[in-house]
């Protein structure tokens, strides 16, 4: 990220100043798909902070891969906020003692404000009948996914898919890592990026079926030409909660920690649930989601900690150095 | 007593060794640090890990294989705009340059542009069952592409410098072009046409940007070294991943070393009467 050293001269003037006139600056530190989700969100925290404390609030945001984020965080990137793809990156900026081990129970709902599911974007009046995960390894069918070990988003994928076999009449540990390596077989090209692997399909035309977020298709139906997309809900999916939480160590040198704290409860405000919804989050809250009903199709899903237990034995089992995805993944 | 032209050995010395050691010895020291946690075991079992080998000989062997494409292209090239005139060539001239300036990402991306089966060129090429993008093809393509104005910046002076009383003089004994070619121009470019095939080499092997958009990513097949390493990042396994930077950066000391001591033989050759 070229932006990280202006964001650190920012962070380092902000910590200069003295705290007069109660100017506050946060740092959010977050993954890439949520620019526009957290500009609209910002001004509106903004504006409440304001009007309820008279204080001007100035926050400054850092996009990158979520696991580059972590890893900028733990080295010293001066976050007060973090909001990344999946909780495993914020474990591990807890493993090296900058916030609290248990953050994830801190605020509601895993910690949680919106969650996404993962879906299928597939080619115009889908051709290739793409109706759930089965269809993804018949033949001839060519399926666009990023890498899961450069991406957090596509490990979502990954047990997701994972998930669904394991779901089936019968199904076990086994026939799951049988069905994920015929699936990954059927992928041409492992972007190392959730909007790497959306281009690839959208943009190069490869692939038939491209597994993403549903806030991610949602967008790309919305682009120039989104039209030529069909987005298909699979018969069951995973119900992707990205995490946010408060850096308690850096809060507290910055003096920051009540505002931080408030701007991640504002995530969960019904007006933060709505721009939530706008940028094609699910919100958590029932009665915004009640008004977003048509965007959001109702659609059976399983949470990680349901399957997975947690993401620390997920990262274990699936995704770490000669785990199941370098056993099973393209190339084996 | 020497004249020289600055004074101040000691102290320009000192400078140097200070700021080679601050800017470049004293992060490949901390390199070499954090990879010695893998220990040697660990380094062997990387070592012999089926995957990391094929992702070191795509990113050895492709560079090699780009320099080495860059050379003659190079020097084809060069050739063209030192020895001709003609419209448009200071124009193409600037052009060469573009690859240095251009950000990497935007370099694979255009690439990919237009090699993809529905881009410009792809859909041309991949119904003839030439496909680049995604493929290991790509990522010499993109390989050749950033290696490319190294050779040619660095040949042009020397080219530029050569005296064409030395072709006249081959001329009058005898000589036809051909021969003028091989055994008189030739070997006094050799050099530093080897200098430019180090440095395109030593730009693709570290190559980044560029290759992941075009390369495909697929383990065993189109996967590069610094892919790997960003791998192991993601995995917050720094020493792992240190330690293979470690061996690529090995791996790059012995080439370098190789075409040097082949730049130094080359010259001793060129120089002597024959």
């Amino acid at each position: 990220m070229k932006l990280r050293p202006l964001l650190w001269a920012f962070a380092a003037t902000a910590l200069a100043l003295p705290a007069v006139g109660k100017d506050v600056t946060l740092l959010n530190v977050s993954y890439d798909p949520t620019r526009e989700l957290y500009k609209a969100v910002n001004t509106a925290f903004i504006a409440d902070w304001k009007a309820k404390h008279g204080d001007t609030v100035t926050i400054q945001m850092s996009h990158g891969g979520s696991g580059k984020q972590a890893r900028a965080v733990v080295d010293g990137l001066p976050a007060d906020v973090v909001t990344l793809a999946l909780a495993y990156d914020i474990d591990a900026i807890a493993d090296r003692g900058l916030l609290a081990k248990d953050w994830q129970t801190r605020l509601p709902e895993n910690a949680s404000p919106y969650t996404s599911t993962i879906v299928f974007l597939v080619r115009k009046g889908n051709p290739k009948g793409i109706r759930d995960w089965g269809d993804l390894v018949k033949t001839g069918v060519q399926v666009v996914t990023p890498n899961p070990k450069t991406s957090g988003g596509a490990r979502w994928n990954f047990l997701a898919a994972w998930g669904y076999a394991l779901k089936l009449p019968g199904g076990n540990d086994d026939k799951a890592k049988a069905f994920v390596k015929t699936l990954f077989q059927h992928v041409p090209v492992l972007d190392t990026g959730a909007r790497g692997a959306t281009n690839t399909f959208t943009q190069r035309g490869i692939g038939d079926v491209l597994i993403a977020w549903e806030n991610e298709a949602l967008l790309a139906k919305k682009e120039p030409g989104g039209d030529q997309f069909d987005i298909v809900v699979p018969s069951i999916t995973i119900l992707a909660e990205p995490p946010v939480a408060v850096v308690d160590r850096n809060a507290a040198a910055h003096g920051t920690r009540e505002v931080a704290d408030a701007y991640l409860k504002f995530l969960y405000s019904p007006q933060a649930q709505d721009i939530e919804a706008r940028n094609f989050y699910r919100p958590r809250s029932p009665e915004v989601a009640a008004k977003y009903a048509a965007q959001f199709p109702k659609v059976a899903t399983f949470t990680l900690a349901e399957v997975f237990g947690d993401w620390r034995k997920a990262q274990a089992k699936f995704f770490a150095e000669g785990a199941l995805f370098d056993q099973i993944g393209p190339g084996n | 007593m020497r004249r020289r032209v600055l004074p101040g050995f000691g102290l320009s010395l000192g400078y140097t060794v200070t700021y080679l050691g601050l800017i470049v010895l004293l992060p490949l020291a901390a390199l070499a640090w954090k990879a010695s946690d893998v220990g040697f075991a660990g380094l062997l079992r990387l070592l012999s890990s089926p995957r990391t080998l094929a992702a070191l000989k795509l990113s050895f062997g492709g560079a090699l294989l780009a320099a080495t494409v860059n050379v003659f292209i190079g020097l084809l090239v060069t050739w063209a705009l030192v020895r001709y005139r003609f419209p448009g060539r200071r124009v193409l001239d600037a052009f060469i340059d573009l690859p240095f300036a251009l950000p990497t990402a935007v370099a694979g991306i255009a690439l990919t542009a237009v090699y993809a089966p529905n881009g410009w060129l792809g859909r041309w090429l991949v119904p003839l069952g030439i496909s680049f993008a995604y493929t290991p093809l790509g990522v010499l393509l993109a390989m050749v592409f950033v290696g490319f104005p190294f050779v040619v910046r660095t040949l042009q002076p020397v080219l530029q410098s050569l005296e064409q009383d030395v072709e006249d003089a081959a001329e009058s004994l005898g000589a036809t072009g051909l021969q003028t070619f091989l055994r008189v121009i030739l070997p006094t470019l050799v050099p530093t046409l080897l200098t430019g095939f180090a440095l395109a080499l030593a730009r693709a092997v570290g190559e980044y940007g560029s290759v992941i958009f075009i390369a495909g990513n697929i383990p065993m097949r189109s996967e590069i070294a610094p892919l790997l390493i960003v791998q192991r990042l993601e995995e917050f396994d720094y020493a792992t991943a240190a330690a293979l930077g470690v061996v690529m950066l090995a791996f790059s000391l012995v080439l370098l070393v190789l075409v040097s001591a082949l730049q130094r033989w080359t010259r001793r050759w060129a120089e002597v009467p024959r």
